[in-house]
């Protein structure tokens, strides 16, 4: 088992990006030699997570930058998905299965049910006008 | 993203290659509605086979097909889907909209 490691990207928020970003984890997770089932399961919760920074958090601008944190010690995995975008004004509505601020864009809604189902462990951090956090947690057993 | 589009009496059969994310998914919604459009198609059938990953943009992308196809009294299917991506289909019950076949044959039957 690889000792305690830690790594951090940081990109603009634009949409090309959201496949970098599954890419990068996969990378550094891939260190711990995870079941192909375990590496799309992050690979999932990453997406959803870099894609509600960029079109909820930045609004689909493009110009935030998006920072995405990621550690494992022993079988632990954290990511932290990070924007400084415009916030959510209620996570609790916002984490409802279905629940969408965008209708016009066909979005579904099911972000945070996508990483909830994916990940041991979500927790959102969120001020309007300041910013979210996303701290996602798996464990590899 | 690759796509192919070929016609089978009048169901759209598109071919999805690569990864469904939010930004492919523009890419995809452009050339499938211009496809469906311009030959005239009513029902619409997806082959998955190639689709390596789809995230909840995948989920609003389908249900838009979806829309799209029934105001037109069609029909949407899809087949070959993988089994990762069977999950986040039912996850989502998008499977009430449209049904996942196990191959084209059984998908082109029941279209029809």
């Amino acid at each position: 088992m690889p000792k305690k490691n830690e790594m951090q990207i940081q990109f603009y928020s634009q949409s090309i990006n959201e496949a970098f970003a599954r890419v990068a984890i996969s990378a550094f997770i891939s260190q711990l030699d995870p079941t192909v089932e375990v590496l799309y399961d992050i690979k999932m919760a990453v997406s959803e997570a870099v894609t509600n920074a960029i079109i909820h958090g930045y609004e689909n601008m493009g110009k935030g930058l998006v920072v995405i944190k990621c550690s494992y010690e022993g079988k632990e995995i954290e990511i932290t998905v990070i924007d400084e975008g415009k916030g959510i004004a209620s996570v609790e509505e916002a984490m409802k299965p279905l629940y969408t601020t965008s209708i016009e864009e066909e979005r579904a809604g099911l972000g945070f049910t996508v990483m909830q189902e994916m990940m041991d462990e979500v927790e959102v951090c969120s001020h309007p006008g300041k910013g979210t956090t996303v701290k996602m947690k798996k464990s590899l057993e | 993203m690759n796509m192919e589009f070929y016609m089978l009496d009048s169901t759209l059969v598109v071919a999805l290659m690569g990864e469904i994310d939010h930004h492919t998914c523009v890419a995809i919604r452009q050339a499938v509605d211009r496809n469906y459009q311009k030959k005239r198609a009513k029902n619409l059938l997806f082959d998955f086979e190639k689709v390596t990953f789809m995230d909840s943009s995948g989920i609003g992308m389908l249900m838009g097909r979806y829309r799209l196809v029934a105001i037109g009294g069609g029909r949407t299917g899809l087949y070959n889907v993988p089994k990762d991506i069977e999950r986040i289909l039912k996850m989502s019950n998008v499977c009430k909209l449209m049904k996942a076949y196990s191959n084209k044959q059984e998908a082109l039957q029941e279209l029809a």
